[in-house]
């Protein structure tokens, strides 16, 4: 039952990943549920993009290591998945040049496109009952002038970074202004947060208000990777906080410690580092 | 740490696990790494008791499905496991029953388990098999909950004072909190609670996960995804018998719960 008023969407979260949680995962399902609920789009992806070493955020592990466990999170999903471009380049990239470039990856009637894996087929015996028809194979459209026809990315994200955009020397401004207007974002945050009082005291984002999607997550889920890491450090079960397959690949290759938590320690995050050198605001 | 020196302790969840969750199976987690870390104890085993159809609570499926979704969610554990007892009984047991029920289940398997060893020669015995045998310390039960239990000791009707009583005294309680709530105020403010504070182990959860079993089964009458929140083999389970619906909702809607009926009928002289 295919709807051609219906925008497609393709989800795109950045972050450390160090390591990914389930909370990480639930964003997707939220961030889906939600867009779907207001009958005008269609979600046909979600990627999974792990930052660059290059980032120099402390306790950032290798990057090899973030994104095989977050292909072990994703290998049972059929339309989330983990793209590595971002985490192989050997500088810092911007969010705005990843978003452009999954954007450019969707417009390309490339053969080898992420696309033509992102037809989300059913696996057998999983369709749920209560909502017949609801990720319906999605059938490659043709290249067409309709804006419509071109699927958008958008970026998901929780209330931290959307109110990270306040950081000086964080964010470009006109970045910000390019990810509202031309992709926009999908972003989730716990009852009770500030984030509508943010997105009002920002020129910028009030402008592009419609094109942000702010998701309500009742279900209180605030699983950090910060806070894992932390209980790993002390011996502690991380046990139903990330999938099975996560916590036994974390075990098997010893990955945080409190060597690890060490790394990058007294180094400049990479966006501050390049922004500071740049003077406009 | 040498393992003879601890108490063995078992864990029990009693609850109507509709559905289990990740933040149930996450109790006894933290339960456990806890009472590790005093020092006194050796967790042995952790049981999850779902309550008897009999209770009447607004929207409890079938002890049947319910003890089925807790099996498959703890497939992958080592020493949590589902105990179909409290859920067979043909009328709702109260909680303390429970308790001695699996203790003198626990005494019981170790008396066995002590008989078997003295007919072995010593030379069938493992290292393991001797400690234990020689070192019999009798295990302890105690009762794992949230915060949001301890308080329901204050509901009128709800529970027997010397039922209280036992559970504190006798067994003891692990009770689970969030970063923000504080159970040991509560405590204070107990009479009953405070004298057998040295058996009421507070363990404070700081990631915060607050997965309601109402909250989820609200996600799957709506059509919403709760997958990270609930196992994946619990997901198909539930979608595979369509257990969750809006007519499954309004069971024993307007039914007050059986312990409520039980005690209310009685006269009970604590409660001028």
């Amino acid at each position: 039952m295919e709807d051609p008023d219906k925008t497609e969407v393709v989800l795109l979260a950045c972050g450390s990943f160090n390591p990914i949680t389930n909370m990480h995962l639930r964003l997707f399902e939220l961030a889906r549920d939600h867009l779907h609920e207001t009958g005008k789009y269609k979600v046909i992806k979600g990627i999974i993009s792990p930052v660059g070493d290059a980032y120099k955020k402390k306790g950032l592990i290798n990057a090899n290591h973030r994104v095989t466990m977050a292909k072990l999170a994703t290998k049972d999903s059929d339309w989330v998945e983990v793209d590595d471009w971002e985490s192989s380049q050997s500088e810092w990239m911007e969010t705005l040049k990843v978003l452009r470039y999954h954007h450019q990856k969707l417009l390309s009637p490339d053969p080898t496109s992420s696309l033509q894996n992102a037809i989300p087929l059913t696996k057998p015996g999983r369709k749920r009952k209560q909502e017949p028809n609801r990720h319906d194979p999605v059938k490659k459209k043709k290249q067409s002038p309709n804006i419509k026809s071109v699927p958008q990315v958008k970026l998901l994200c929780g209330s931290d970074i959307l109110e990270s955009f306040g950081i000086p020397n964080l964010w470009k401004s006109e970045d910000i202004t390019e990810i509202v207007e031309n992709h926009g974002l999908v972003c989730i945050s716990r009852v009770g947060n500030s984030v509508q009082k943010f997105i009002y005291e920002s020129d910028i984002l009030w402008r592009h208000k419609n094109n942000i999607h702010l998701v309500e997550e009742w279900i209180t889920n605030d699983i950090s990777s910060t806070k894992i890491r932390r209980a790993l450090r002390r011996g502690q079960s991380i046990r139903y906080l990330v999938p099975d397959i996560v916590r036994a690949y974390i075990e098997k290759h010893n990955l945080y410690s409190s060597e690890s938590e060490d790394r990058n320690a007294g180094v400049v995050l990479a966006p501050l580092q390049k922004h500071a050198s740049d003077s406009k605001y | 740490v040498r393992m003879k020196s601890r108490i063995p302790l078992i864990l029990v969840a009693c609850g109507s696990f509709n559905p289990i969750t990740n933040m149930h199976m996450r109790l006894f987690e933290l339960a456990r790494d806890h009472l590790h870390q005093t020092g006194q104890y050796q967790v042995i085993e952790g049981i999850v008791s779902p309550v008897s159809d009999d209770y009447g609570k607004k929207g409890l499926v079938s002890a049947r499905h319910r003890t089925a979704m807790a099996k498959l969610a703890l497939e992958t554990s080592d020493w949590i496991r589902v105990d179909p007892w409290e859920s067979e009984q043909e009328t709702w047991t109260e909680t303390v029953k429970v308790l001695r029920h699996h203790y003198n289940e626990s005494l019981r398997l170790l008396q066995s388990k002590n008989e078997f060893m003295k007919n072995k020669r010593p030379i069938e015995r493992s290292t393991e098999d001797s400690l234990s045998y020689q070192h019999s310390v009798l295990p302890e039960l105690k009762l794992l909950c949230g915060a949001d239990f301890l308080q329901t000791f204050k509901t009128p009707n709800l529970w027997k004072e010397e039922h209280i009583k036992e559970i504190v005294e006798k067994f003891g309680l692990v009770c689970i909190s969030r970063a923000g709530s504080d159970p040991a105020q509560y405590i204070n403010e107990s009479d009953l609670l405070i004298k057998y504070q040295h058996n009421i182990f507070l363990v404070k959860e700081w990631i915060q996960n607050e997965i309601s079993a109402t909250q989820i089964r609200y996600a799957l009458c709506r059509g919403l995804s709760v997958k990270y929140l609930i196992p994946d083999s619990v997901i198909s389970y539930i979608a595979q018998h369509n257990i969750y619906t809006e007519e499954s909702e309004q069971k024993n809607e307007g039914d007050l719960l059986q312990p409520l009926k039980l005690h209310s009928a009685a006269v009970n002289p604590l409660n001028n």
